[in-house]
Order: structure tokens, then C-alpha cells, then sequence
């Protein structure tokens, strides 16, 4: 029998305001264990939370984005269970009135749009971090993280393939990128993804029975466990069996999915409203002002590539997947360069230098000034394509402007007809074989004095030009 | 002979500090020798700062050798409930799980307190999280009333209350929940206040019930009364439903007059409940407020029948998850040897909660239990409003609404102990203002045959107090009623 998946996605997104969600506290990963807490983030007596306005105002942001309707009135709940990462044990979230709801993103897969429908995306607190050491039997609770404002994005059932959850992964991240509310970064947590998972007779309405998948270091690592938790779907239903509703563990090392907890186990967290904080009121003016203040977004960024730089979809589609990058591409185009150019440059030279000097976009130290000069050198002949391929490591190195490179290091292309003219000659005279060649019809022996040529001029010839005179000088 | 000076009023006791009198370590001096002498038989303190209370009020004597202004409570002795943290000393809760805790932080009143100018002689016995109403869930030590040591002090605020009455300190504060404060003044004879939620900041309040705490004073009269709230009350950035708005000045409603307010007499609780001789007493104030020009009217609130089972249902819920954090990880005591977390939950909240937490943290978690969630905490939320709504309809046909602090008076230690639900219901008058969030006072109006101090309970519109203050200070004046010295402990005090 064949099976249709049926995907939903919840990913937590850590909000990088620059204090903590319900206190004065830096929202700050590195620093040392314990460093950035306080009474209120420690739950200690008598203390009371108060709402980060910015963290409500990054969150309908992203509820903006996703084209959610953000709620009027909301309210914050309490979520209780116990565990020695949550300072308080409970868990100060949002139940039955999220900030944010009924919204979609669409994504692509396989060059077809589809849309995916977002439920709700709610604020919440995050707990803290709890390690361990195996010798000594002991545990440690660093309470940095306790506190850190999370954003919970949960999607409608909407998701049909381990493809198709990548691909709404990376819309997501690209959209918190682009408004600059989130660091993104899953290794170190900012961004986490749960997927829940059932499959059902292919053509069939109700739903099987799911499983949850969490602890996923990588969006790559999301895919390929769904890819594995259908499998495993398939397998016991093919073999009569049914699915448990548990949630499961990635083991990555070994590519298999782990039954973590079973649902007999699942908690009753007894929300309540949260009695120590007001409602959450955003007015229209509100909204409104937020609305307005909304960067714009990836797939808009990508037609406007397209139309206003002529780039094609593809290329225009790898360059606003990095915000960093496509900022870095319009700024290369408002400094002077033909936005093909430009693109082809990033993407390809620029690109495989920064892997090799393990770079980042962010910390270049080619400025896009510097890059759009590079290419106007190579369109006014000052320079050539490969000159300007060997003038980039330079300009990475020492981070100076390549017409300062080009004039110190004496790369300016050779254009002088007399000169080249009279290279040609010695070169016909000291090499009488494939002169001979040449005028016997050999039309790759033309190819043999270019060569020549640009050898000894270090390459500075203008090769169309010495193409030219040793065409000319071998007629004669 | 002088007056002594532990029998001072704060307010004359301020001034005569303030005209160098009496000087703040003298005042000081007197309060902790008459503490010394009484609360072996009272045991109202938990803890006296001797030290930090005498330096502290030679810093007063010296800002006054200034000639700065030192607040407007300069050098009065004041104790503090055992769940106002305070950096000095522990904040325990009476609680055996947090024995010996030290606040990394003073809570906003203490803050206000200490700006004001006030001594802090130490920490106020109390029922363990304010959970009681006798103060005998205390895991620290039993109060007793200075009326009648056999008695009660009521609770849960009861330290505060026993301290007033017995001159143990001129100010205390205590928090209110569910009658917490006016209940316990109630049987110590003593005025206590319980203000409009919202007027003063929580932060630093050990929560019980966050949605019903509220913290205010205890003094010997009116007017000490209106002076601490106007130190403690206002908006704290702390405290999200502390109210932005504007506090009078307080005093400036002690007029001693009532001509034109009309004052609300609720038929539900004029029943059978209520013991005669109380009744004799309210009957008795209310026509000194009439004498006074008060227009007395009958007003109802006919939800009251339902007040003591819903506000069992809210403050159990919020308690379940205030009292959640106690669980040994970051502080208070730990249950040793344990193997895993649940191990150490079980074990260090069986351990460090007393009969009574435990009791309400059940109900509270029970009636929060997915499945029982709208047949009790939603529908007790429901009921909460019908009484506001009843308060709202009742205060349009009054200005304040009188009625009895409590059925009867204070209880004989023990009488109640094994019976919590007898015990709830000492604080089925006082519990509808809490959860209408409306300012209530309670203040002495005589002593019954067996002489035991009887309460009277002035009830106003949010953000009225200034109007509960103006018809309890004409009482005050005008009804003669003078308490006097607390007669087991007056050999003491002569």
C-alpha cells in the first residue's frame, strides 16, 4: 500500500533582543554559566516578571510576516510541570490566546509553490541549561538561557514530505533573518524544530496516529528524520502494526529515530492565566506602526532582483537565501556594477574564497565599493578576468582598493599597440616553426604566440588585442 | 510621668523625634526592651534585629543633627511580616523550607520603608505562606493574642497584628489575601488595612495568591494607618499590575466627619452566622456613624453565600504554582540523598511544607487537573466576577459598606486546628474584597463581655481608600472606644 505523510512542524525561535523576556537581564549566550541572572530569572521569593516590549514587538513582526492576524488582546499563561532547568516550575507561555494566528508561508519545492498554513506563533520564556558529569554524579543548572524570550511557530498539518519540511525550515529561517528579530543559529539552539509525523493510506481523509520527533541539531538533520520516520511508519503499517503515539529522539550518529517518552507519560501542565501580568494589548496604531517599520521580505527581494537587475530566478533565489549576502550584492550594484556581473562574482570567486578562508559575508574585508571597482576595472580593459581572479585574494589580504593593487603591483592590462607589436615580431622571429605553421593553414598555432604573449607580458596583454596583432604581424 | 514611649502613637512619636524629644535610638531603645519584656508570653517576632535597628536609628539621629529631613516616619520602630524580603536578616515565610533564606533583594516596600525613615525591628511570626488563620501553622512558633494568651492572634498575619497591639513596634506590615490582615487586627484590637489591589507593589512579596495579595499596615489608630499608606502605596515598574495612578495624600481625608456618606449595610451578612454579641457591636458603630451624619443604607451582595468556596478554588490554583519554585534546587533546604529529581521534589516539599501548604497545594493543583479545569477554576473565575459586578451594583446606592470583621472573636488556641473548614469560614467577611480587589479596613469597636477585642470592617471602591479612612477616623473620633493596653500584657507594660 502506499502511504501520504502528514507533517506539522513546531520550531522555537529564540528572540535576540538585548534583554531577557521578563527582566533587565542580558539575553546573551557566551557569557559564563551564571553571569547574566538575576532574583527574577532565578525565580527566587517574591519576585514578579515584567513583558519585554520588545520581544511582543519582534513576535508580531514574524506573526506580520507570516501573514498571521495578530491578536488585539492576548494573554500570558502558566504552564506547569517540574524540572530543574525551569526556574519557577512552570513555564510562563501562551495557552488558548496566542499573539499571533492563522497565518501561511509559501515555500518551493521543486520549482512549485505550495503553502503551508502557520496555526499560531505564541511567546513564551526558555528554561534553562542543565549538565552533567558522569563521574562525579552531579548536575549543574547554568540559568542564563532561563528567560531568554521564545517564539513557538506551529504550522497546520499542511507539510507532506521530508522535502517540503526543509524547504518550510528554510523559508522560516530566511524570513527571521531578513527581520533581524533571531541569530538563527541551531547549534547553539536559536532555532529549534520538532516535527510531528503520521502517515495515512495514500487518498484516505483521517489522520494515522503521530509520533514527535525532537532534538535535531540541523535542518538537514529534520529531513532526514522525517525520511526515516515514515520508513518506520511504513514498515509497521505495512507489517499490521500499529503506530504509538510517543515522542522520539534523533540519534544522528546512528540515523535512527528513539522512542523518548511514551504518552502514557505526557504531562498535564494545568495552564492557567498568568495573574502577575496584564494582558497583552496591541492596539491598530500599534500594528500598524510595526507594519510599516517591516523590511522587505525574501521572496519579495527575489522578484525585485530579477526585475530590476536582470538576474535570473535561480541566481536571484541563492542570493536572498543569506540576507547578508543579498545586502552585500545591492550594495556591489548601487557602488557602479552590472548586477549580472556582481551576482556571478559573489556567487562564484567571492564565494569560494570566503569557504577557503573560512569568512563570513558579514566580516568581508572586500568592501562591495572595492568589488564594484574590481569589475569596472575589467570593463573599462584596464584589467583582465583573470587578472582581476588573482587580484581578489589580494584585495581579501589587504583589504586595499584594487586600483591602488592594480597600479602597485603594475597588473594594468597592456593595450599599447606598439608595444605588443613589437613583442609579436621578436616572438615571430625567435620562433619560425609555428610562424610557418601558421601560414600553412595551422589555426591553432595563432593560439601558441597568443600564449607566448601573455606569458611574457605576466598576463597584462589585453588578450583580444594581442589575438589581433599576432594575426596581423603573421599575414604580413 | 511621661507617656512611655512604646505607648506613643507613630505619628506623635514621629513628631516628638522630629522636635529631637525623643531621640530614635531612645525610641528604639524602648521598643526592643518592651519587646525583651513581652514576647516571651506573645512571641510575635520571629527575629529582632537589635543591632541593625540601633544603628539604624543613630543614622536617623544624625541625619536629624543635619537637620535633613529624615521622612516622614523618622525613627519609628516598625516590624515587617516574615514574607517582606529584606537583605537584612532571613525571609523564611515561617516556613521550614526556607529556614534560615537570606533575599539577594528588598522588596519595593521595604525600599519605601527604609526611605521613609523607619526603624525595621524585625520579622513577624506568621501562618506558614500566609496560609491560615490563626497563625498556628507557623512552623517557627505559635502567636498569642495579647487580649488572652490562650487565644489566638488570627492570621495569617498574626505576628503583625500582636505586635501593634502589644507595643512591640508602633507600625507592622502584613499581607492580606483572603482577610489576612484585617482578621487578625480584628482579634488583637488593633487597625489593619488591607488597600485596593493594585495600589501597592507586590514585588517582594512571597506570593500566595498573586491574583488576591495585597500588602498593608497595621497600627494602633487611624491615622498611623492613613500615614503608612502614604508611604507604601504607588506605581512600581516591578510589579506589572501595580496601578499607574496618582495617590493622595491620605491624611488629608481624616476630617472626622461622615455628613452626607452614605454607608451600605450588606443583609447577607446580618444572619445567623454572626454571633450576637459581635452584632451588638457593629449595631452600636453603625449608630455612632449615623450620630456623625451618616445615611445608612441597606444594600445586598448576593453572591457572598459563594465567596469562601471560590476563593478557595482561585487562591489554591495560583498557590499551586506560586509554591512550585520551593524545591531545594537554588535555595531553601534540600532533602538529602536523593536520587533522582522526583526523588528530591517529593522528598524536600514533604519535608519543608507544613500540613496546611500541602493541603491547598493539592486543591489547587487538583482543581486546575485537565478535566476539572471549568467545573471549578473557570467557574470559580466566573463567580469572582458576579462578585465584583456585586460590589459595582452595591456601591452605587453607598460610598463605604459596613459590616463585621469577623463571626465571632478570637478562638481558643487548638479549638480549630483539626478542623480547616471551620477555620476557612473566620474569613467569610473578609474574603469578597479581596476577590473584588476593593480597599477594606478593620478597626477596633469594643470588647466582648469575655474581653476580647471585636472588629468593624469599613469597605470602599477601588482606589477609594480615602474614603474608607474619612468614615473609620469619624468612628475612631467620635464612638470613645479606646482599647487601651492589651490586658495580658498590661503588668508589663506599667
Amino acid at each position: 500500500m502506499t502511504y501520504e505523510p502528514v507533517i506539522g512542524m513546531e520550531v522555537h525561535v529564540e528572540l535576540s533582543t538585548q534583554s531577557k523576556v521578563f527582566c533587565g537581564c542580558s539575553n546573551d549566550f557566551h557569557a559564563p554559566a551564571n553571569s547574566n541572572v538575576c532574583p527574577v530569572c532565578l525565580g527566587m521569593p517574591g519576585v514578579l516578571p515584567v513583558l519585554n516590549g520588545r520581544a511582543v514587538e519582534y513576535s508580531v513582526l514574524v506573526g506580520l510576516a507570516l501573514n498571521c492576524t495578530i491578536s488585539r488582546w492576548s494573554k500570558m499563561d502558566r504552564k506547569n510541570y517540574f524540572y530543574p532547568d525551569l526556574a519557577k516550575n512552570y513555564q510562563i507561555s501562551q495557552y488558548d490566546l496566542p499573539l499571533c494566528h492563522d497565518g501561511f508561508i509559501d515555500i518551493e519545492v521543486d520549482g512549485k509553490t505550495k503553502r503551508i498554513g502557520i496555526t499560531r506563533a505564541h511567546l513564551e520564556e526558555d528554561t534553562a541549561r542543565n549538565s552533567h558529569t558522569v563521574a562525579g554524579r552531579e548536575s549543574g543548572v547554568d540559568f542564563n538561557r532561563c528567560g531568554v524570550p521564545l517564539l513557538e511557530i506551529v504550522t497546520e498539518p499542511d507539510i507532506r514530505s521530508a522535502d517540503e519540511a526543509y524547504a518550510y525550515l528554510s523559508s522560516l529561517k530566511q524570513i527571521l533573518q531578513y527581520l533581524d528579530v533571531s541569530d538563527c543559529n541551531m547549534e547553539e539552539g536559536s532555532i529549534r524544530a520538532e516535527a510531528n509525523i503520521s502517515i495515512r493510506p495514500t487518498g484516505t481523509e483521517p489522520f494515522g496516529t503521530k509520533t514527535e520527533v525532537k532534538n535535531v541539531a540541523s535542518f538537514s538533520g529534520t529531513q532526514k528524520a522525517i525520511e526515516y520516520e515514515i520508513k518506520r511508519q511504513t514498515k509497521i503499517l505495512d507489517d499490521g502494526g500499529t503506530v504509538d503515539q510517543v515522542t522520539m529522539g534523533w540519534d544522528a550518529d546512528r540515523g535512527v529515530t528513539v522512542t523518548q517518552r511514551s504518552k502514557e507519560s505526557a504531562h498535564d501542565y494545568r495552564y492557567f492565566p498568568e495573574p502577575d501580568l496584564t494582558p497583552i494589548v496591541v492596539d491598530e496604531a500599534w500594528e500598524t506602526r510595526l507594519r510599516k517599520s517591516m523590511p522587505e521580505l525574501p521572496q519579495v527581494r527575489r522578484a525585485r532582483f530579477m526585475e530590476e537587475h536582470g538576474l535570473s530566478e535561480y541566481d536571484a533565489s541563492i542570493l536572498i537565501a543569506d540576507k547578508a549576502a543579498a545586502d552585500y550584492f545591492e550594495q556591489t550594484v548601487s557602488a557602479g556594477a552590472p548586477g549580472k556581473l556582481a551576482a556571478n562574482w559573489i556567487m562564484g570567486d567571492l564565494q569560494a574564497l570566503m569557504t577557503e578562508k573560512q569568512g563570513t559575508i558579514n566580516a568581508l574585508p572586500i568592501t562591495p565599493g572595492h568589488l564594484a571597482e574590481m569589475i569596472g576595472l575589467i570593463e573599462d580593459g584596464s584589467i583582465s578576468g583573470k587578472i582581476a581572479k588573482d587580484l581578489l585574494p589580494e584585495m581579501y589580504d589587504s583589504e586595499k582598493a584594487p586600483g591602488d593593487l592594480v597600479k602597485e603591483k603594475g597588473l594594468a592590462q597592456i593595450s599599447d599597440t606598439s608595444v605588443l607589436e613589437q613583442m609579436g615580431a621578436d616572438l615571430i622571429e625567435a620562433n619560425p616553426g609555428p610562424a610557418e605553421d601558421f601560414r600553412n593553414g595551422s589555426e591553432r598555432a595563432i593560439g601558441f604566440f597568443v600564449g607566448q604573449m601573455m606569458k611574457a607580458t605576466k598576463g597584462q596583454a589585453n588578450p583580444k588585442l594581442a589575438n589581433e596583432i599576432m594575426r596581423k604581424l603573421l599575414q604580413q | 510621668m511621661s507617656e512611655p514611649i512604646h505607648l506613643k502613637s507613630a505619628h506623635s512619636l514621629r513628631d516628638a523625634i522630629r522636635a529631637k524629644e525623643i531621640s530614635a535610638r531612645e525610641a528604639a531603645e524602648a521598643y526592643l526592651d518592651h519587646i525583651d519584656a513581652v514576647d516571651g508570653d506573645v512571641r510575635a517576632y520571629t527575629d529582632v534585629w537589635r543591632e541593625p535597628a540601633l544603628a539604624r536609628a543613630d543614622a536617623i539621629d544624625s541625619q536629624l543633627a543635619k537637620g535633613e529631613d529624615a521622612g516622614p516616619l523618622a525613627g519609628v520602630p516598625i516590624g515587617l511580616k516574615d514574607l517582606i524580603c529584606t537583605t537584612e536578616g532571613t525571609t523564611a515565610c515561617c516556613s521550614e523550607l526556607l529556614k534560615g533564606f537570606r533575599s539577594p533583594y528588598d522588596a519595593t516596600v521595604a525600599e519605601k520603608l527604609y526611605a521613609a525613615g523607619t526603624v525595621v525591628l524585625g520579622k513577624l511570626n506568621m501562618d506558614e505562606f500566609a496560609m491560615g488563620s490563626s497563625t498556628e501553622n507557623s512552623s517557627v512558633v505559635t502567636t498569642r493574642n495579647p487580649w488572652n494568651l490562650d487565644c489566638v492572634p488570627g492570621g495569617s498575619s498574626g505576628g503583625s497584628a500582636a505586635a501593634v497591639s502589644a507595643h512591640e513596634c508602633a507600625i507592622s506590615l502584613g499581607s492580606d489575601t483572603g482577610g489576612s490582615i484585617r482578621q487578625p487586627a480584628a482579634c488583637c484590637g488593633c487597625v489593619g488595612m488591607k488597600p485596593t489591589y493594585g495600589r501597592v507593589s507586590r514585588y517582594g512579596l512571597v506570593a500566595f495568591a498573586s491574583s488576591l495579595d495585597q500588602i498593608g499596615p497595621f497600627s494602633r489608630d487611624v491615622e498611623d494607618c492613613a500615614l503608612t499608606l502614604n508611604t507604601i502605596c504607588g506605581h512600581d515598574r516591578r510589579d506589572s499590575t501595580s496601578a499607574n495612578l496618582e495617590v493622595p495624600d491620605f491624611t488629608t481625608s481624616l476630617t472626622g466627619d461622615v455628613k452626607g456618606v452614605r454607608v451600605g449595610l450588606p443583609k447577607e451578612y446580618f444572619t445567623d452566622a454572626l454571633g450576637v454579641e459581635i452584632r451588638a457591636k457593629i449595631d452600636s458603630a453603625v449608630k455612632v456613624l449615623e450620630s456623625c451624619g451618616a445615611e445608612v443604607v441597606e444594600v445586598s451582595l448576593p453572591h457572598t453565600e459563594y465567596a469562601v468556596a471560590t476563593y478557595y478554588i482561585i487562591c489554591t490554583a495560583e498557590a499551586s504554582a506560586n509554591l512550585a519554585r520551593f524545591d531545594g534546587v537554588r535555595y531553601g533546604n534540600r532533602a538529602p540523598d536523593t536520587q533522582s529529581p522526583e526523588e528530591m521534589y517529593k522528598k524536600t516539599k514533604s519535608a519543608g511544607f507544613g500540613a496546611e501548604v500541602q493541603r491547598r497545594i493539592l486543591l489547587g493543583t487538583y482543581v486546575l487537573s485537565s478535566g476539572y479545569y471549568d467545573a471549578y477554576y473557570l467557574k470559580a473565575q466566573k463567580v469572582r466576577t458576579l462578585i465584583k459586578q456585586d460590589f459595582d451594583a452595591a456601591f452605587e446606592k453607598c460610598d463605604v459598606i459596613v459590616t463585621p470583621t469577623t463571626p465571632t472573636p478570637a478562638f481558643r488556641i487548638g479549638e480549630k486546628s483539626d478542623d480547616p473548614l471551620s477555620m476557612y469560614l473566620s474569613d467569610i467577611y473578609t474574603i469578597s474584597a479581596n476577590l473584588g480587589g476593593n480597599p477594606a479596613i478593620s478597626l477596633p469597636c469594643g470588647l466582648t463581655e469575655s474581653g476580647l477585642p471585636a472588629g468593624l470592617q469599613i469597605i470602599g471602591r477601588p482606589f477609594e481608600e480615602g474614603a474608607v479612612l474619612q468614615s473609620a477616623y469619624a468612628f475612631e473620633q467620635n464612638s470613645g472606644i479606646d482599647l487601651g493596653v492589651p490586658t495580658a500584657i498590661a503588668e508589663s507594660v506599667s
